[in-house]
């Protein structure tokens, strides 16, 4: 007499959610497709985090030492005509009304004397060598030069001279272009050896199944639905490579971030102040939860491709 | 011999060949030459034949393995040859095969291997319980329907396969040597299932070397020989 239907070990058969007709859980198993998205995660994360790391330079340079200059102004005190203004008034009213500067400000004479301690001594004020008057500018964001400032401020107050930071400014920011762009290239490279490896991985599963799938197929299964089967567990393979290597990631990122601190901030103890994680800075907070959700697409998208492709030889 | 073909039927050849992929640079030998017949809707047929004469090749064009190189091969109206390739699963899905090697899947019991067409299909697994455990009880294997297949006999799988091919009462049935396997009361069930859903309107083509089975059960017969139909009885 048939027995009831179904009992316990029964209802685990009979379950049509996650059915693996194809036998891919033991044909694309182990650790080494998780492995391989992994690493290449890391290396993901790494190249990333140069591309912030440079964008974020590139960025302190521009707003930071990029954006102030230095104009001396021989004789200040000296008046300038009839009026009672000094060259350093008229330099100072001069280089307020040039649309780029935010600041100018004269440095105080302790300021000055402090800038010429490494060179002078203690003494420096005390001597008799007539020094010049030093105003700090300070530009908005959007200008990085103002090309005929050097003109006009010799016009209005002869001999005094400004000293750009254009010319290094330019290469340190075609450095950064170049880190970024070298960064986006290890990117993209690490984005096709992933393709690469989820579709040979991909591929070795075709073969192992080749006969299952034929079956499946013969029975009236469609493309998409053999294809889905080998994406939906590739994905699941892919997300877990990338979630480990996030983490992985994670702990480097932010030790290299932390030692990176005094350079993107204005003082130098800062990175004592703050914890290590706390100095990831907020664009890899954002990408690297997206690592393990990249990997699933691109081994969603890889798997789709190359199972839809090998069905072809199917009629 | 010259065989009238009809318009329609379940199955129409006319003049198909079949030739399988050479070598590149190679031709390969027609397999099939000039078949011609039709098998007209919930008809039964004998296909007979010696070994080598191209029996299970043309079951590959009728259930849809291969497509003919030349000729039109017609199933259930619709023509193979010009039918796109997205078309061809749910006729697939319409034809139930009987392998000579049962063609199971090992890592599934008894129960999913004869549940998968209707899995395929989208039946509800609620649906579906009912019809696939009368299907293996009335093939004898009602205590085995956790079984996989390395866990059953010879006979035991091809019952198995049998009761997959018939799980979704196919319009076509086509089974190559169903009997290889079984004993002679159960190739007599397994005649009767056959008949049974013959007269429920499958058409049934039956490949087989049995000549005491088809002198048991006489119907029209297709006759091939090295690659071409010889006769039609």
């Amino acid at each position: 007499m048939l027995r009831p239907f179904p009992r316990r070990r029964d209802a685990a058969l009979l379950r049509p959610a996650g059915f693996d007709e194809l036998g891919l859980r033991r044909a694309l198993v182990g650790w080494m497709l998780p492995f391989l998205v992994a690493a290449m995660a890391v290396l993901a994360a790494l190249a990333a985090g140069g591309v912030v790391a440079a964008s974020t330079l590139a960025q302190q340079w521009r707003i930071g030492p990029g954006a102030v200059l230095t104009v001396q102004i021989p004789r200040p005190l000296e008046a300038t005509g009839s009026t009672a203004e000094t060259r350093m008034d008229k330099a100072l009213a001069l280089l307020r009304a040039t649309p780029g500067v935010a600041q100018a400000r004269a440095l105080s004479d302790e300021e000055l004397a402090d800038l010429l301690r490494p060179w002078l001594g203690e003494d420096s004020a005390r001597m008799a060598v007539p020094l010049p008057g030093v105003v700090e500018l300070r530009l908005t964001d959007g200008a990085q030069t103002l090309p005929d400032l050097g003109q006009r401020l010799t016009a209005a107050v002869p001999g005094s001279v400004v000293e750009s930071h254009g010319p290094w400014l330019h290469r340190l920011s075609t450095l950064a272009r170049s880190l970024q762009a070298c960064a986006l290239a290890a990117l993209a490279l690490v984005t096709g050896i992933a393709v690469v490896v989820v579709g040979v991985a991909t591929r070795m599963g075709l073969a192992a199944r080749r006969e299952a799938i034929e079956i499946v197929h013969g029975l009236g299964a469609t493309d998409a639905y053999i294809a889905g089967k080998f994406a939906a567990r590739i994905t699941w393979m892919a997300v877990v490579g990338g979630l480990i290597g996030a983490m992985l990631a994670l702990p480097v990122l932010a030790g290299l971030a932390w030692l990176a601190t005094p350079f993107m901030s204005s003082g130098a103890d800062f990175a004592a102040e703050i914890g290590v994680l706390a100095a990831l800075p907020q664009a890899l907070w954002g990408l690297l939860p997206g690592l393990p959700l990249t990997a699933g697409v691109i081994g969603w998208l890889t798997a789709q491709a190359t199972v839809r492709r090998w069905l072809r030889q199917l009629p | 011999m010259a065989l009238k073909v009809a318009d329609s039927g379940a199955l129409v050849c006319d003049n198909v060949g079949l030739t399988y992929d050479a070598p590149i640079g190679q031709t390969g030998a027609e397999v099939l030459q000039d078949i011609s017949f039709t098998v007209s809707e919930g008809s039964f047929r004998w296909l007979l034949g010696p070994s080598g004469a191209g029996k299970s090749s043309l079951l590959k064009l009728m259930y849809l393995a291969v497509r003919p190189t030349r000729g039109r091969l017609s199933i259930m109206g619709q023509d193979i040859g010009a039918a796109p390739r997205h078309a061809l699963p749910l006729l697939r899905r319409r034809i139930g095969v009987v392998f000579q090697d049962f063609r199971l899947l090992s890592h599934l019991s008894a129960f999913d291997n004869v549940a998968l067409p209707l899995r395929l299909a989208g039946r509800p697994e609620g649906q579906l319980r009912a019809d696939v455990t009368e299907l293996l009880r009335w093939v004898g294997l009602a205590r085995k329907v956790n079984q996989r297949p390395h866990e059953l006999s010879g006979g035991e799988q091809q019952r198995v396969a049998i009761a997959r091919a018939v799980v979704g009462r196919p319009a076509l049935l086509l089974a190559d040597e169903p009997t290889g396997n079984l004993d002679d009361a159960q190739a007599e069930r397994l005649m009767q299932l056959l008949q049974e859903l013959n007269r429920l309107g499958t058409t049934v083509l039956v490949a087989t070397h049995n000549a005491a089975l088809v002198a048991r059960h006489p119907a029209p017969a297709l006759m091939l020989d090295e690659g071409r139909l010889r006769e039609r009885s």
